[in-house]
Order: structure tokens, then C-alpha cells, then sequence
């Protein structure tokens, strides 16, 4: 199908002059495809390759009595049986490498497997027939323990505990609660007046990212005392650090080669066979290959997790969505991987795409005896993305409202607040929504052809944090004491107010280049500095070329340390500008002549008793990780 | 465990390989031959990567027993070109993008050599058909099927003769 | 039987980068001693294309032709420290270390010609086809080998480049969820025609109509590889894809290809694409990553135009010819919901 380049939309923003960037350039990879030469890790040879596989867990949740590998030890063709003893670090988790979260997920499984395919043994062997049949001869005395798979179910008191570190069965946020909150506004007041609330409960399938190449490594020892490890890995140094942790071997010692993968769509980020293979080669002294087959991979090798959303919406009639609250389960299986994370990134997306003045979530990473769930392609994003969208489609039927020109009603703009507090930029959903609507046929009203998201926003309320109310239900092990209903406006608890604010920038920007040389000169971007900035007078909106875009010069302190950058700087908030008893009970209208909708006020929400301190705090900067500052120290 | 020695044709030129018991081709021209071009991607013949052509016919080299090619000819992607020139198909995937992480080209490639060896100006549905036994993650398929329809109508001149 | 057709839109944004920071990549770009340029990367290419678009933009930074760029992707030992390829982050991160590093193997580029050319660096640009001159006065030129040759065997020069680009990780607040994730987001907004059988609950999507917007399109060609592979990835999601049929029960896991569907060649609809960039100011050249938001918004959208042809709501992926048909029953018939 031709592809249409809509080169006169935003085409004062950009400047199209340049000599390589926008040429279709065939791929620099593409000679090695077309003639089947190039390497992929599996195309390394080695003389006297062993091969390993896994005795896995053939229960949802069992103790182990006994593993029993006598006669796997002097099968025909086996060199070594590898036991979790044998894994100097057993214990890992894997954002370890970023600080966040307990090491809670063993390579090899000493005690206790919490999902079917859960490894507690590995066999070395000549061939991998030989290593296949070893494997089948392990004994193991499994005592079987209850197990949940639902995520609902796994959050109630009775449910049985699927991973020790976490007996909750969810992941602990910020050592306080068992979920990870979203407040903006208070929701609760704005569904009484909202005229239409529109609830619906959507449920995301766990999905196998299925790369055409399986997951796997081969290491080998070098000649110089370090180890080779050719891997299929999405992340070579998040590999490494992985494998050195695990196997004991300082990062000095470990060389990854890798870099050309058979897809990966998220599949191959989870570091499991380069450690098990650098281990292996350890052990045995010989080159080891560690490679998943494919039922392996579909149904070992970690998914998509499946996704619970809840969503009520409040409504009113003409199609302005004054609230919106979530509910969120993230199905990480028995090992927390990268759910954890996938949980904060869904939160700082909600409520999607969208300007809404009240927003909730409680969002959970919740643990079932199941297949550990990772990255995949949207990771984070796609199940919440999926539910958000159908329930928009219900939304505009609950108000007779065509579904696109709903959409753009709503759609955030250039200077809008999104509920994670930060100032929308670089906004195209309307456009996108309008570029559709015309490919396809879809007629739009002329007030929808007519939006724009470089105008209309973050006028009046849009640019403002309003009054939040919050609350701090969900603390960590209450739900396994009293179960509590795990919606943010059934939090049962006292609730107090944050005061109101505005705008307040901490943008995300990169570091500033560590030396002037590292400097681009700017016209050399590619972008086009309009001089009329669209948006508002209110909120003034980023343009290419301010100071915050990473190819400027660097502004250095006087003492010529490095320059904080802004998400460093102990800033505080300067949220609460206005008392909340001074604050006018109904924000004043503000008028736009062309197009009033989206600017029109928020319902009223009554006003908290006691305002405190905001809880708009400046982010904290969590400890440097280990990883990244180079300390991690040698075993 | 007695090995099989096992002659035949890879790519025109003589090959021999002792294979084990039981060894599939797949595995026996990777690392007993050397030839790395037909991947491993499912081992259960339900993905195509490995697709060979013995004896001019598309086969999943996973499938086949090793000592089965005995005195058969094989031929894989690693030898489709005629030393430093490509063959049309390989040229149509390079131009037309076929190809983003290269894993399923190698068995898409020869799926589609056995269709333009005996059907050299086929239909769209006749392409679809050929490559329905070869899947691919990232393209859609849709600009392979364009690259084969594109290379069946473009000059045969750098085709090695078979 | 029936066949009932409907028509779904939905529309989504896509943060780019990994949430809150704290991913850095690294990238170093050196000379040969005639003026080619390597650049070494830890980064992984994966199919989306990461050797080719670094190749293309450490050549517009540093003004040489593409011909005389590569790119090596990745070894531990010769390729800095990158955080990997997932979260979107590849163009984003490693785009912007590659453009730093290329930058400071320009300044020495140009200093080395300065020398040669006996003015002021400052005063020197390059015409992209490998010739370094004084800004306005083309005649007065050097080409980028007999630049690199100098600085190699006459002044004792590198031309070489060093850069990373990291965004500072920063923190979540517990109570109000208050976080500074990303600094760009994608956008894409598309509409699914589609027909139901009502007998068989067989959904067949018939055509895409689609815009999406990246920042700019650094290549074309990869963006749309990407787009198109994302969308049939995302009919597949919505109509096939699971390895837990009967979640949240585990059984009937597929193991093999036979079991766990996609849609084939034969199953491809046309797909209408448009392309829009609106630039981000912190991304390279403007360019945000395309390859993670492609599927996202073809799974509701094909939901919403299930239930616009048979008035079924599939709010549970994928949307099997089981649960069409169930909806179907539960309604007492299929109800299509109007023209669009």
C-alpha cells in the first residue's frame, strides 16, 4: 500500500533540508538477510558444544521434598547435572540492576516452584537428545500446595502465597502501599455530578511474543581466563550485569557478543539463559548452548501478562468527561520480572490521551502461580490502551456523540495538565484523529475539523493542578488482613486534600553533554523555530531549541560542577499558590470564541476541611544504581 | 552410537557429513556441513525458517532425517547467489524491504525459489500459497509477497542455472 | 448466515522511553585514516532497524555521506554501555548519544581542515558528499580523507567523538502518583473496517484507514516496515494471539505454531497509512520511536467495529469466533449498530 506523508501538517515546526535523515536508505543489515549469512548467536560453532536443559516444574505450586538426579548423573552423554546450590547468586530480580524492587526469583529453584515450567535442575550434555533424556530421568518428590490464578483472587486473605518476598501477593510500592495510586482532583465528587457514568471491566490475554528466533545464549571460556557469551538478548549490558551478579564473575570477565537478534518484541530481556550458559561453561570448562525450543518458548519464556482494567467514567451531556477512575491488575505471574515497572508506566499514562479534571487509579502488580510475565511491544501500555479506547466507544453512545469527534473533545493539547502533574507538549492526537477520519471516509463536524492541538490548551482549569483528595488505603499487608475493595473511590479510610496548584515544569530532559564539543550546531536539527508560540498566553508552550532540549549548551554552575538536571534539583512544589479557602468555589469560565467545550469549567468539588501539605512533592532521586555507577562490587 | 556417512549436493557442490542417529537435516548442514543460511525456529515444522529445497522441492530440513538427502541435491539461501551476484529474489527483498530482523528470510527466501523455479510469472494467491508455510513476526507479509511478485517479473539474467 | 459489517475507530498516544529515566546508551564514532567513520554500539538490532538509523544519523551529524558510515552493533567490549532495545528507546536515547558523539568527531573534523585550510574552524562547514569547506566560498575546500589524513600522519589528531544521553531517572509519588515518565509521546488514531459472520462468529478485518505520528520520519522505509508489521501484529493480538485460551485457567496452552494463531499471508487487508511528524524537541532530529505503538490502538478498534457490526462488546482478548458467537446468542441475534 502507498504510504502518505501528511508533510503539510506541522511542517512550520520542521525543517525538511537535510541530506540523510528522511531518505529511505536501504537497511545497512539487509546483504547479510537476503544471502542467509548473517550471524545470529546460534551461528557461532564450537568444538565439543555442550547442551543444557531444564527440569521443569511440572505443578502450578509445589514444595520439593527430594530431587533425586542419580540417574540422570551417568546417562549416556551427560557431563554435568547443575543444581541450585551450584548458582553462586541464586536470588535475583531483575530491575536489581536499577534499584527497584527485592530479589525474589531463584535460577534454579531450590524449595518450592510457583508456576508450571518453574526450572529447579539443569542437565549438561554432548547432544541435546542426550541432555533431554537425562532430564526425564530426575526424580523429584513434589508435595503439592494450593495455588491461585486469578488476580482478584490472589489479593484476598485466604489465597495462598505465591511468592515469599511479597506474602501480600502484590508488589510493594514506595515500602508504604500495595499498589501505585494516580490522585488528580477528586473523582468521587465529580461522578455525583457527572450525568452519565460509564462503567465497563476489560480483561487483556497474556501474549507469547513469539520472535521467529528462541531465546538463547552460548558461552564459552576464552583463552584469557574471561568467558564468551554469544546471546540473544535485547539488552547486552542489562545481560551482563544480570549474569556477573548470578554467577559471581566480576563484569571484567564476561564479554557478550550479541546485537543481531531474530525479533525479540520484549521476549528477550529477561537474562535467564546467560547466566545458566556462563555457569555451565564455568562449570564444565566447554562451550554450553542454553537455547529454548518452542514450546519453551510459548509457554516458559515469560509473556505479555494478562491485564485487568476497570473503568468508570463520569460524562456529561455534551460529551466533556469530568472524571475517570481505574483499577489496574497486572498479572505477573509468580516472579515479579518487569511487571512492577509496567505498573508505573501504565499510571503515568492514564487517563490516556485525554483531558480529564478528576483522575484515580490504584493499580496493582499482583502475584499468581503462572508463567512470570515481562515486556512486550506496548509494554505497560497496550491493555490499558485497549480498555481506555472500548470504553471511550461506550462512552459516546452513553451520549449519542460520534466516537472520533468524542475523542477530540477530549483530546489533551499543547500546555494541557496530565494527571501525573506535568505540562502536555508536542501534541498531535487531534490531528491524527482528523487525518484518519479523512482516509477513511469518516465525516467529522466542523468544530472537530476544526481543533487543533496547538490551540485551546491549558487554558483555565486545563493548565492547573486542581485540589486532590487522597487517601492511604491499600498499606502494605492490610488487604491480606481485612480484604478491602480495591477501587480508589471505595477507599475506606480517612481522606484528606491537597491544596490546588499550577503548572509546575520538571520536564524530563536529558543530561546536559558533558563537554561543548558533544554540541550539534542547532540548525543542524532539523527543526524550525516558529515565532508566534502556539497555545496560550497562559501557558507558554516548550519549543524546539528552548533550553530544555538536550542539544543546547550546557548552563554550568559556578563552582563548574556538572548541571543538575531539573529532575535532580530539590526543588519544591509551588503547587499550593492559591489558599484553598481563597480559591473561588467555581473557577472563573474562561471564554474561547470558536470553541468553548473543552475549556469549560470542572464541576465544582466540594472544598476539603483541612488542607495539608501538598502532596505534589519534588521527585526524589532513588539511589544511584549499583549497575549504572560502576560499584557493584566483585565476589 | 554409529554415525551415518551421508553424500550429497549442497548448492551444486559435493558435501559429506557422518550424521547421528536420528540427526535432522537442519542440524546436519548447520553444524555438520557448516552451511549456518536455514535457522532453527520451531523444530516442530510449524514455522518455515529451516525450508530447504532437495531435489528442487521445499522441504522443512527439521522434518527431514539427514541420511534421507543421501545422494539427493540440496540447495539453501547461503548459496542462491552466484558468487557476487544475487539472485532476483534476494535483490526484490533487499529493495523492496522485505526483510526487518532477517531470522525467517532464509526459509522465505527458498519457498520462494521453488515457486518461481516452476511457476515463473504466478499470481498474488500463488505467492500467498507458497509462503503460507513460512511465518513472519515482523513484516505483515505483505512486502515479501510484494518482493516475490516483483523479482518474478524482473530479469532472469543473474539466475544460476539450477 | 450473515455477514454484518462494521467499522471501529479508536486513537492512543505512546510514551517514548523507558518511564522515569535512568536508561543511558553511549556511543563512540572514530575516523579511519581516510575519512571513513565507524561508530561502535552495545545496542541491539532486533529487526527495527538500529544499525541502519544510527548509520543514517551519525552521518547527517557529522555531514559525510552515508556510504562512508557504519555502524557495529554489539559487543561488550568494544561497544559502550546502552540500556537495550525495548520501551521505545533505541532512536531516543541511542539517536541522541550517536548525534553527541558525532558532533564532537566534527569538531576535530573541522579543526583538523581549519589547519589545513589555514582559517578559522568556525568558519568551516561540510556539503555532505564528503567535502569540508569555508561557509560561502566553496572553492576554498578540502575533502574529509585528505582532512583525515592530515590529522592522522601530519598533526596528530583523532577524529573522534564520545557521547551519551541520558535523562535522570527520577521518582514516583506514592500518594498522588505525581512523575515526570517521559519527554515525547507518539500518537496514531486508526479505523478498522471489518465483517462478522454471525454463524461462524468469524471476524475478517477488510481494510485499515490509519495516521501516525512520529516525531519525523528518520527513514521512511523503517518507519513504514514498522507501522505495517505493527498493525498485522496488532489484528493478530485482537483476533488471535494467547498462550492462556481460558484465562485465567491455565489449560489449553498452545506449544507450537499449529496452536498459537496469527493471521497468514492470505490474511492481510489493505492498509492505508499516512504519516505524520510533528517533531519532539528532545528527540533526535525530532524523530520518536514508531515500532512499540503501531499494534495499540488496532485492538480496540476492532472491538469497537465488532460491536458496531453485531452489537457484541468483546471487552476480553482475543476476540475469538467463541465469544462472537456467544455475544451473538446472549443479544438473541446479531444487532449491527448502523453505517458508519
Amino acid at each position: 500500500m502507498p504510504v502518505e506523508f501528511r508533510k503539510d501538517l506541522f511542517a512550520d515546526e520542521r525543517d525538511d533540508n537535510l541530506a540523510e535523515i528522511g531518505k529511505p536508505h536501504i537497511r545497512q543489515d539487509i546483504l547479510g538477510h537476503v544471502t542467509g549469512r548473517t550471524p545470529f548467536y546460534d551461528d557461532h560453532l564450537f568444538d565439543g558444544l555442550l547442551h543444557m536443559r531444564c527440569l521443569r516444574s511440572p505443578h502450578h505450586h509445589a514444595r520439593i521434598r527430594s530431587v533425586d538426579a542419580s540417574a540422570a548423573e551417568i546417562a549416556p552423554g551427560v557431563v554435568r547435572v547443575i543444581r541450585p546450590s551450584d548458582v553462586p547468586v541464586n536470588m535475583n530480580t531483575l530491575l536489581s540492576l536499577l534499584n527497584f524492587g527485592r530479589d525474589d526469583e531463584p535460577l534454579l529453584s531450590p524449595d518450592k516452584v510457583a508456576y508450571k515450567g518453574e526450572p529447579v535442575l539443569a542437565v549438561l550434555a554432548t547432544s541435546e537428545r542426550a541432555a533431554r533424556d537425562a532430564v526425564a530421568q530426575v526424580r523429584v518428590d513434589w508435595e503439592v500446595l494450593p495455588h491461585v490464578l486469578d488476580v482478584e483472587e490472589a489479593l484476598r486473605p485466604e489465597a495462598p502465597v505465591v511468592n515469599e518476598t511479597y506474602p501480600g501477593n502484590a508488589f510493594d510500592y514506595h515500602e508504604k502501599y500495595d499498589h501505585q495510586k494516580l490522585r488528580f482532583g477528586d473523582v468521587t465528587a465529580a461522578l455525583v455530578q457527572a450525568d452519565h457514568v460509564v462503567e465497563g471491566e476489560y480483561q487483556m490475554s497474556p501474549i507469547e511474543q513469539a520472535p521467529m528466533e528462541t531465546c538463547g545464549a552460548i558461552a564459552a571460556p576464552e583463552t584469557n581466563d574471561r568467558f564468551v557469551c554469544y546471546t540473544s538478548t535485547q539488552a547486552l549490558f542489562f545481560s551482563l550485569g544480570t549474569a556477573a551478579k548470578q554467577t559471581g564473575l566480576a563484569s571484567s570477565r564476561l564479554h557478550f557478543i550479541g546485537g543481531t537478534v531474530g525479533g525479540g518484541f520484549g521476549g528477550k530481556v529477561d537474562s535467564h539463559h546467560e547466566p545458566l550458559a556462563i555457569l555451565g561453561a564455568l562449570l564444565s570448562g566447554r562451550p554450553v548452548k542454553y537455547q529454548w525450543d518452542r514450546a519453551e518458548e510459548m509457554q516458559v519464556g515469560a509473556p505479555r501478562g494478562g491485564e485487568r482494567w476497570r473503568l468508570k467514567d463520569g460524562v456529561m451531556n455534551d460529551g466533556r468527561i469530568i472524571a475517570r477512575e481505574l483499577t489496574g491488575f497486572f498479572d505477573a505471574g509468580a516472579y515479579t520480572r518487569l511487571s512492577s515497572y509496567a505498573v508505573q508506566k501504565s499510571t503515568g499514562h492514564l487517563p490516556g490521551p485525554y483531558t480529564i479534571p478528576n483522575v484515580a487509579s490504584n493499580v496493582y502488580c499482583v502475584y499468581t502461580n503462572r508463567t512470570p510475565s515481562t515486556a512486550m511491544r506496548g509494554f505497560g501500555i497496550t491493555g490499558v490502551d485497549f480498555a481506555i479506547e472500548c470504553h471511550m466507544d461506550k462512552v459516546a453512545e452513553a451520549v449519542g456523540m460520534d466516537p472520533i469527534e468524542l475523542r477530540i473533545l477530549n483530546a489533551y493539547r499543547d500546555g494541557d495538565m496530565k494527571a501525573h502533574r506535568r505540562v502536555a507538549k508536542n501534541c498531535a492526537l487531534i490531528e491524527s484523529c482528523q487525518v484518519a477520519a479523512q482516509k477513511s471516509g469518516w465525516s467529522l463536524s466542523s468544530d472537530a475539523l476544526a481543533a487543533s492541538s496547538m490551540r485551546d490548551g491549558g487554558i483555565g482549569w486545563r493548565g492547573q493542578i486542581p485540589e486532590t483528595m487522597i487517601d492511604e488505603d491499600g498499606r502494605i499487608g492490610d488487604r491480606k488482613r481485612i480484604w478491602a475493595t480495591p477501587e480508589p473511590t471505595a477507599a475506606s479510610g480517612p481522606h484528606r486534600a491537597v491544596a490546588a496548584g499550577t503548572a509546575n515544569e520538571h520536564p524530563a530532559t536529558g543530561a546536559a553533554p558533558q563537554r561543548d564539543d558533544m554540541i550539534i550546531e542547532a540548525e543542524r536539527l532539523g527543526f524550525k523555530v516558529s515565532e508566534d508560540a502556539p497555545g496560550s498566553e497562559a501557558q507558554s508552550v516548550p519549543e524546539p531549541r528552548s533550553a530544555a532540549t538536550p542539544h543546547e549548551p550546557a548552563r554550568r554552575h559556578v563552582n563548574g560542577g556538572p548541571s543538575l538536571p531539573p529532575a535532580a534539583r530539590p526543588t519544591t512544589h509551588s503547587a499550593p499558590a492559591v489558599p484553598v479557602a481563597a480559591r473561588p468555589a467555581q473557577p472563573a469560565p474562561t471564554s474561547i470564541a470558536d470553541d468553548a467545550k473543552p475549556s469549560d469549567p470542572p464541576p465544582t468539588v466540594a472544598p476539603a476541611d483541612q488542607p495539608i501539605e501538598p502532596g505534589s512533592r519534588p521527585p526524589r532521586r532513588p539511589g544511584a544504581s549499583r549497575f549504572i555507577s560502576g560499584s557493584r562490587g566483585r565476589r | 552410537m554409529a554415525k551415518t556417512p551421508v553424500t550429497f549436493t549442497l548448492n551444486g557442490a559435493d558435501a559429506a557429513t557422518f550424521a547421528d542417529p536420528g540427526q535432522n537435516l537442519l542440524d546436519c548442514l548447520r553444524r555438520g556441513v557448516g552451511d549456518l543460511s536455514p535457522k532453527y525456529g520451531c523444530g516442530q515444522g510449524t514455522c518455515g525458517t529451516c525450508t530447504v529445497l532437495i531435489d528442487g522441492q521445499p522441504h522443512l530440513s527439521c522434518l527431514v532425517l539427514a541420511e534421507t538427502v543421501q545422494d539427493r541435491s540440496v540447495e539453501t539461501a547461503g548459496g542462491m547467489a552466484n558468487g557476487p551476484d544475487l539472485h532476483a529474489l534476494q535483490t526484490a527483498f533487499m529493495e523492496g524491504f522485505a526483510a526487518q530482523c532477517g531470522y525467517c528470510t532464509s526459509g522465505m527466501l527458498m519457498a520462494a525459489k521453488a515457486l518461481l523455479d516452476q511457476n515463473p510469472s504466478p499470481t498474488r494467491g500463488e505467492v500467498i500459497d507458497a509462503i503460507s508455510g513460512n511465518l513472519c513476526r515482523c513484516t505483515g507479509y505483505e512486502p515479501i509477497v510484494d518482493a516475490i511478485l516483483s523479482a518474478s517479473r524482473a530479469p532472469r539474467a543473474t539466475e544460476r542455472s539450477a | 448466515m450473515t455477514v454484518h459489517s462494521g467499522r471501529g475507530f479508536a486513537c492512543i498516544n505512546y510514551p517514548i522511553g523507558m518511564n522515569l529515566g535512568g536508561d543511558p546508551s553511549q556511543a563512540l564514532v572514530h575516523s579511519t585514516p581516510d575519512g571513513k567513520f565507524k561508530v561502535a554500539l552495545s545496542a541491539i538490532d532486533l529487526g527495527q532497524g538500529m544499525k541502519s538509523v544510527t548509520r543514517q544519523i551519525a552521518a547527517e551529524a557529522l555531514g559525510v555521506p552515508i556510504e562512508d558510515v557504519y555502524v557495529d552493533t554489539a559487543d561488550s567490549d568494544t561497544g559502550p554501555h546502552d540500556m537495550g532495545s525495548f520501551a521505545s528507546r533505541g532512536t531516543h536515547r541511542m539517536g541522541n548519544a550517536v548525534i553527541r558523539a558525532s558532533a564532537e568527531a566534527r569538531a576535530q573534523m573541522l579543526e583538523a581542515a581549519a589547519e589545513e585550510l589555514e582559517v578559522n574552524a568556525a568558519d568551516l562547514t561540510t556539503d555532505g558528499r564528503g567535502n569540508i569547506h569555508v561557509k560561502g566560498a566553496p572553492s576554498r575546500t578540502i575533502t574529509v580523507e585528505d582532512t583525515a589524513l592530515a590529522a592522522q600522519f601530519k598533526q596528530g589528531r583523532t577524529l573522534s567523538g564520545r557521547g551519551i544521553f541520558l535523562v535522570p531517572m527520577s521518582d514516583v509519588d506514592p500518594e498522588t502518583g505525581e512523575m515526570t515518565p517521559v519527554s515525547c509521546f507518539a500518537h496514531a488514531a486508526l479505523v478498522v473496517d471489518l465483517i462478522v459472520d454471525d454463524e461462524t462468529g468469524e471476524v475478517e478485518v477488510t481494510q485499515i484507514n490509519s495516521a501516525y505520528e512520529v516525531g519525523r520520519a528518520l527513514n521512511p522505509k523503517l518507519v513504514e516496515q514498522q507501522l505495517i508489521g505493527g498493525a498485522w501484529m496488532g489484528v493478530s493480538h485482537a483476533l488471535y494471539e494467547t498462550t492462556e485460551p481460558y484465562y485465567p485457567d491455565r489449560s489449553h496452552g498452545p506449544e507450537d505454531f499449529n496452536l498459537y494463531l496469527q493471521p497468514g499471508p492470505g490474511d492481510s487487508a489493505p492498509h492505508h497509512l499516512s504519516i505524520l511528524e510533528r517533531p519532539a524537541p528532545d528527540a533526535p532530529f525530532g524523530g520518536k520511536g514508531p515500532g512499540e505503538m503501531c499494534a495499540n490502538p488496532v485492538l480496540p478498534a476492532i472491538a469497537n467495529a465488532v460491536y458496531n457490526a453485531v452489537g457484541v462488546r468483546c471487552d476480553s482478548l482475543p476476540i475469538t469466533p467463541e465469544k462472537v458467537l456467544r455475544g451473538i446468542r446472549a443479544n438473541g441475534g446479531a444487532q449491527p449498530q448502523g453505517r458508519r
